[in-house]
């Protein structure tokens, strides 16, 4: 099996210092190579408190990188005081449309996971760690129990951590196939040996209740891979790179029609799409002969972005006033060669099959919209196609999306993040892509509709 | 087909053993049971039913949610092709139309020789490799229409001795078994660790 390939150009490297190094996924490789020593930030955490370790997260404000964005070290502080047992669930289901980050930080840096899961459980009291890695990605898997098997043999896991007071099991577990299930109550049901569907809220936070009804916390791949570098430098170095109210770098997957697609680590706040998109080190601009269509700024859930938006900084503050997030990094360039209603029901599509079924909203409404987009897209469209999208969307997330249907000026006014009529934001996921192509390509779903319209006055009889 | 053999059992044992509560290890042993048989048998699940403490519809139950469980057999080489929108936007749906032309089977359906199943599917983490597509989850970057006749033709040949049976996952597993384990057991018989004990008390006495 070949390695995932990658193009991590930029500095400064906190979390892809190891991806040009061929062996840096063994322990001996992790010790010698990359920005800093292997497994020093887990000595140098062994030193602290647990307590002075959570206030170092929480003074480098490191936002959660699975797609939220809520700041790790508040998130640790929300468990319950005095509630024992605490889990880590650590969400390595990264599933969501464009997004490819941690496959890459799993199979090229099992380590640094690894050691970033050491350090959270030292500092918050976690006992017993679950590594939920995606069942699709079998590399993944073989690597990060290569290097779980690794660390247990070198005292680096398990009972007495170091010759420390410090003991802890880190459990690798597979999934099994589903999108939701990184949701992080589903993904705590699927652990469980459930079903993976959404608990009802609240409680919000599984801190207060989670695995097994106890005090969990589920961090993502990204964002446990930040610990290392952050213990060892220092919030203060680490609040250096990226804008104060992102501090920090961000991997960010760059796909579609650019010429370089690739992971890159970029400065939060600070980079720019357009920079993303046309930079030599980057993208290297649009394809040849073409120009941007629309880009989706962080994985199908996103509502879209269109030329106008290309210098904002990515930043998660500035892109949600716009209409949209960041979420899991996912960047999907779309240019002039796309056809709007295309996308757009593929994407559809995508959470049409992965809606878990709980909350009907969601499980009728976006197969709902899958069937009318279909229809539109075969030609088979009705003129009252557009209204009922935009009806069966208002139904998920409720919106000003019917009254854009006759006004089309309060399109503009898209609210996000959306409301909700279920208990997990699948449904209202599938409702960025429909109102976000309806907003800006309306005549394309019209001239789609229009044509059918033209050959049924053609073959129907004109008397009835 | 089968409940699971005395060496696969003894396995499922050791992964049980790993979890607080044994009804966690479900997944990983219907993972188990596709490995060994190919496909998720119903002796299978009844046989995990009884090793973590449930009733088979509880392990029907959970097993039926997530599409990588296949409970009828299918072909002995899994081949998915991703038409999520960064592989459509470089010839997804034109690669699955095109695979569909070479093995001769619509999406969904398997080879009458049993040798592949072709589905098209979700986002699969290779973005911007597209297109892209697995078989048995092995990973195939930007495969052109040439690539994908090229691949299925070295299987046929027996050439690709990385890509295992339908089923197999990982080839490492986890050695975490007996004394190695530093924690396990209901989370009603855990209380606070030691090291946050020390240090709550260092705290209190200064």
């Amino acid at each position: 099996m070949t390695d995932t390939p990658t193009s991590g150009v930029d500095v400064p490297k906190i979390v892809s210092s190891r991806w040009d190094v061929l062996d840096a996924h063994t322990l001996a490789g992790y010790r010698q190579s990359g920005s800093y020593a292997g497994y020093e930030g887990l000595r140098k955490a062994l030193t602290m408190s647990p307590t002075a370790v959570m206030d170092e997260v929480k003074a480098a404000t490191l936002l959660g990188r699975g797609g939220a964005g809520f700041p790790a070290g508040t998130k640790w502080g929300f468990c319950p005081p005095d509630v024992w047992p605490r889990y880590l669930v650590v969400n390595g289901d990264e599933s969501e449309p464009g997004t490819y980050k941690d496959r890459v930080l799993m199979e090229r840096d099992p380590h640094q996971l690894i050691e970033g899961c050491l350090i959270a459980a030292y500092s918050v009291g976690v006992a017993q760690v679950f590594l939920y890695v995606r069942g699709e990605m079998a590399h993944a898997q073989e690597r990060i129990a290569a290097a779980l098997n690794e660390a247990y043999e070198a005292n680096l896991v398990g009972k007495n951590i170091l010759g420390s007071d410090f003991s802890v099991d880190i459990v690798l577990h597979w999934g099994a196939g589903a999108y939701i299930v990184g949701e992080e109550t589903a993904l705590i049901e699927s652990l469980e040996g459930n079903r993976g569907m959404p608990r009802l809220k609240p409680p919000y936070f599984p801190a207060a209740k989670g695995l097994y009804l106890k005090p969990t916390i589920v961090n993502n791949i990204e964002t446990l891979s930040n610990l290392p570098w952050l213990l060892i430098n220092g919030a203060d170095a680490f609040k250096q790179f990226g804008s104060e109210a992102s501090p920090g770098t961000r991997l960010i997957a760059l796909s579609g029609h650019v010429k370089n697609p690739g992971v890159f680590e970029i400065l939060q706040g600070t980079t720019t799409f357009r920079e993303l998109f046309e930079d030599e080190r980057y993208g290297g601009g649009i394809r040849e002969g073409h120009d941007l269509k629309m880009f989706i700024p962080g994985g199908g859930s996103a509502p879209w972005f269109f030329p106008e938006q290309v210098d904002m900084a990515l930043e998660g503050r500035p892109v949600g006033a716009a209409g949209s997030m960041l979420g899991s990094g996912a960047i999907v360039v779309m240019d002039d060669s796309t056809d709007a209603v295309a996308a757009c029901l593929r994407i559809v599509r995508f959470f049409a099959r992965e809606s878990c079924g709980k909350c009907t909203p969601c499980r009728e409404g976006t197969s709902w919209l899958e069937k009318i987009l279909q229809r539109i897209f075969d030609g088979d469209g009705r003129p009252s196609d557009i209204d009922a999208l935009l009806d069966v969307s208002d139904n998920i997330s409720p919106g000003p999306y019917p009254v854009a249907a006759w006004a089309e000026q309060s399109l503009d006014a898209v609210p996000f993040p959306p409301k909700q009529t279920t208990i997990c934001p699948l449904g209202p996921s599938a409702v960025a892509p429909v109102v976000s192509a309806l907003r800006r390509f309306r005549p394309e779903f019209e001239a789609k509709i229009t044509k059918r319209d033209l050959l049924q006055v053609a073959v129907e009889p004109s008397h009835v | 087909m089968a409940r699971f053999t005395e060496a696969n059992e003894k396995l499922a044992t050791e992964i049980v053993a790993r979890y607080p509560r044994a009804k966690s290890a479900t997944i990983p042993l219907c993972h188990l049971a596709q490995e060994q048989d190919g496909y998720l048998a119903d002796d299978a699940m009844v046989h995990i039913a009884d090793l973590v403490g449930v009733t088979p519809a509880e392990v029907l139950g959970t097993a039926s949610f997530y599409e990588m469980f296949k409970r009828d057999p299918v072909g002995k080489y899994l081949v998915n092709i991703c038409t999520n929108i960064s592989c459509q936007l470089l010839g997804g749906e034109e690669l699955l139309a095109h695979a569909e032309k070479t093995l001769g089977v619509t999406s969904g359906s398997t080879t009458s020789d049993g040798m592949f199943t072709l589905e098209d599917v979700e986002c699969i983490a290779a973005c911007t490799e597209a297109p892209a597509c697995q078989v048995n989850y092995r990973y195939q970057h930007a495969v052109s229409n040439d690539d994908f006749d090229a691949l299925i033709q070295s299987i046929r040949s027996g050439d690709r001795d990385d890509i295992p049976p339908h089923g197999t996952l990982a080839k490492v597993r986890q050695d975490l078994v007996g004394d190695r384990i530093a924690n396990v057991s209901p989370p009603e018989e855990q209380g606070q660790p030691v090291w946050i004990a020390r240090h709550s008390q260092a705290g209190a006495a200064s």
